[in-house]
């Protein structure tokens, strides 16, 4: 009761003594302010990247796996690049006895002309795949039908449009049916892929044209094309064993000696993600880092302006030594002064990080930045952060204060 | 008994130099006295008042306080004493500049366990020094010797046994001074102990009893009436007022402050009359 008492009182005449010295209690704070302020912007910048580009990563789906053929160091310049290509052998090799596979698609894209009478648009991007395409990237037709197997294997002149190539090439509400020319030759329309909602990180601005045909097509027009592999896991779990059997039967079906590095590459979204998180967390690090200097910074202005503290009240704590207040009681009387002080600051902090994160929101929409909010945890590590500074650096002027001598401090002009 | 010295000494080093600002002084105080401490600067007025206080400790020697024995505490328990047992009053009153004359007052309660009543024992220590309208009025709406009553209603608030004052009216005009001397009169007529440090003879005359220092030692201790400095002051005082207030006569109305002379010599002419 006696200790309520007396440390309610001990706040009230904090804050009275923060609140007579306003300005300079401010400048004093203005380190920690600083500090708080920025790294609550960067969490809040961060966080917001982080919730966006997990939800794009996915949309994706995380069990997406992607397997590439790539010259590895060592070889540099020994093989060709040809060499390294998927094969359609390959592929099949994989779909045959890969067990953790679900499914997989070969992949390759072509920067070709498209055609419809008058319109013509270059360098537009032209993506081949089987119809297992639709299930891997999460993404269907909204009219008409997609890829038969039929199609595939007899190499069929057919494609698929989004809703931007529609507009773009002029075509027909109800273009299923119709034809356009894709490189000097003519596809028919046999459906319209929907697009896919991919703003920000990934895809900035608008969609763009699209023109989808299938796989054995593409590579009976361009034999030197680049092909990929798309595949979707079986289950997330399996994605360690997915990448081990993927890179035995790569390594059988291209007889790669034991000891001679893989000649392919393999990537799950999953890894991309813990990659980015990591990236992020490096990131939150290395702020922390710079406000934990401006900490400290800020620290040592709460020390120094609470040392003149102690210097000009030097009559009252002789005066209050005097009527009786032992000296622990002078000394919590100004650490928590010094506390309350660098807590303040820390406020004033979340408040000027909380501006910088909205006029973040303001000044880039429709990019990460969007979605910075600043997190709760956050907010909490800034008040303890701060309030261990004041005590930190509180603690020596107020041992300074807790020891002086009563007489001297009444006698002191 | 409130309080028992026995050859107490405080010795201070000034480099290779010791200071006997005490060389072995006995004192006793009995509860309900007004005693008087005076000598000149470096007497060693200030150290014995500073450790009668509980302020300081004594290098050597023995001091009770109301049955503690104080010269063998540490900090934390010195201030209890000082909280409990001895009202300050300071020449220049110390009072919180941003504090109402009511928070002045609390001030020690902060620091006690009677602190529940806080509000109720300053209100009634205020009354007591006559500034129960007063209470809201920070230090600097309130004159010298009401400033002077705040610090006495300090002193006062957790009925203390011992109220030491160390020079009250050295920051007084004399009719101020007077007021406030009158107002530790009649804090002992109700039985307050009061010790005093002066080096002024007016004021001391008011104590009942005054103690003399010279070079860290007691010279003299009687009761005021026969104290040979005194008296011899008093007469000398009288004398000289009796010859200003005749050549006030002669040379008219306009010469000196009438009321300023006239009120000090009817408060020593009484004075005077006392030891008759």
């Amino acid at each position: 009761m006696m200790f309520v008492r007396f440390f309610t009182q001990t706040v009230v005449s904090a804050l009275g003594q923060i609140w007579v010295n306003k300005l300079r209690a401010v400048l004093t704070a203005l380190g920690i302010i600083i500090g708080v302020g920025s790294i609550t912007a960067v969490i809040a910048a961060l966080e917001g990247m982080k919730t966006n580009i997990l939800t794009q990563f996915e949309s994706f789906g995380s069990d997406t796996m992607w397997i590439w053929g790539e010259v590895p160091r060592e070889l540099r310049g020994k093989i060709q690049w040809s060499q390294v290509r998927i094969t359609v052998e390959q592929v099949e090799a994989l779909q045959e006895h890969c067990q953790t596979i679900e499914t997989l698609t070969p992949v390759t894209s072509n920067s070709w002309t498209i055609e419809n009478g008058d319109v013509a648009l270059a360098g537009i991007q032209v993506t081949a795949f089987r119809p297992e395409w639709h299930d891997i990237e999460r993404r269907y037709v909204i009219q008409g039908r997609q890829f038969s197997s039929v199609d595939e294997e007899t190499r069929r002149q057919v494609c698929l449009v989004n809703e931007q190539a529609v507009n773009e090439l002029r075509l027909d509400r109800d273009p299923v049916g119709d034809y356009i020319t894709v490189d000097r030759r003519r596809f028919m329309i046999i459906g319209i892929l929907e697009t896919k909602d991919s703003g920000g990180m990934l895809r900035m601005g608008d969609a763009q044209t699209e023109v989808f045909v299938p796989f054995s097509t593409a590579l009976k027009m361009n034999q030197w094309t680049w092909p990929y592999l798309m595949a979707k896991i079986k289950s997330p779990d399996l994605i360690d064993d997915a990448k081990a059997e993927v890179r035995f039967i790569m390594r059988k079906a291209r007889e790669l000696e034991p000891g001679t590095p893989d000649t392919f590459g393999i990537q799950v979204l999953q890894n991309a993600i813990d990659q980015f998180k990591k990236v992020a967390s490096s990131i939150t690090l290395v702020a922390g880092g710079i406000v934990a200097v401006s900490l400290l910074v800020g620290g040592i202005g709460i020390m120094n302006i609470m040392l003149v503290s102690v210097s000009e009240r030097t009559r009252e704590i002789g005066l209050r030594k005097a009527v009786g207040a032992r000296p622990g009681v002078i000394m919590i009387q100004f650490l928590v002064e010094a506390v309350l002080l660098c807590v303040v600051g820390g406020a004033i902090g979340i408040v000027v990080g909380q501006g910088l994160t909205v006029a973040m929101q303001l000044l880039f929409p429709d990019t990460p930045f969007e979605s910075a909010e600043i997190p709760a945890w956050a907010i909490l590590l800034a008040f303890a952060f701060s309030g261990s500074v004041g005590i930190i650096f509180g603690i020596f002027p107020a041992i300074k204060a807790a020891l002086l001598n009563p007489i001297s401090a009444l006698r002191k002009d | 008994m409130t309080i028992r010295i026995r050859n107490m000494r405080k010795i201070y080093k000034m480099g290779v130099e010791r200071i006997h600002a005490l060389a072995g002084v006995d004192l006793d105080i009995e509860r309900n006295e007004f005693v008087a401490i005076m000598g000149a600067s470096g007497s060693g007025k200030s150290t014995l008042m500073n450790i009668l206080g509980c302020l300081d400790r004594p290098t050597k020697g023995f001091y009770e306080l109301n049955g503690k024995l104080t010269h063998k505490m540490g900090a934390a328990e010195l201030a209890a004493v000082r909280n409990k047992e001895i009202g300050f009053v300071f020449q220049s009153f110390e009072l919180l500049p941003r504090a109402t004359a009511l928070k002045n007052v609390m001030l020690p309660l902060l620091y006690s366990k009677r602190g529940w009543q806080a509000r109720r024992a300053a209100k009634r220590a205020l009354e007591r020094v006559g500034l129960s309208d007063r209470m809201r009025h920070r230090p600097n709406q309130l004159s010298g010797g009401q400033k002077q009553r705040v610090a006495i209603a300090r002193a006062l608030v957790n009925q203390p046994s011992i109220i030491l004052a160390d020079e009250p009216t050295g920051n007084l005009d004399s009719t101020t001074g007077d007021e406030i001397i009158k107002l530790f009169n009649e804090l002992h007529r109700e039985g307050q102990t009061i010790v005093i440090v002066t080096h002024e003879e007016d004021i001391a005359g008011h104590a009942e009893r005054i103690v003399r220092l010279r070079d860290g030692k007691i010279i003299s201790d009687m009761p005021t009436a026969d104290d040979p400095i005194h008296r011899q002051w008093v007469e000398q005082a009288a004398a000289k007022l009796t010859s200003i207030t005749d050549d006030t006569r002669g040379a008219g109305p306009d010469a000196a402050q009438p009321f300023d002379v006239a009120t000090t010599f009817v408060a020593l002419a009484d004075r005077a009359e006392a030891p008759a």
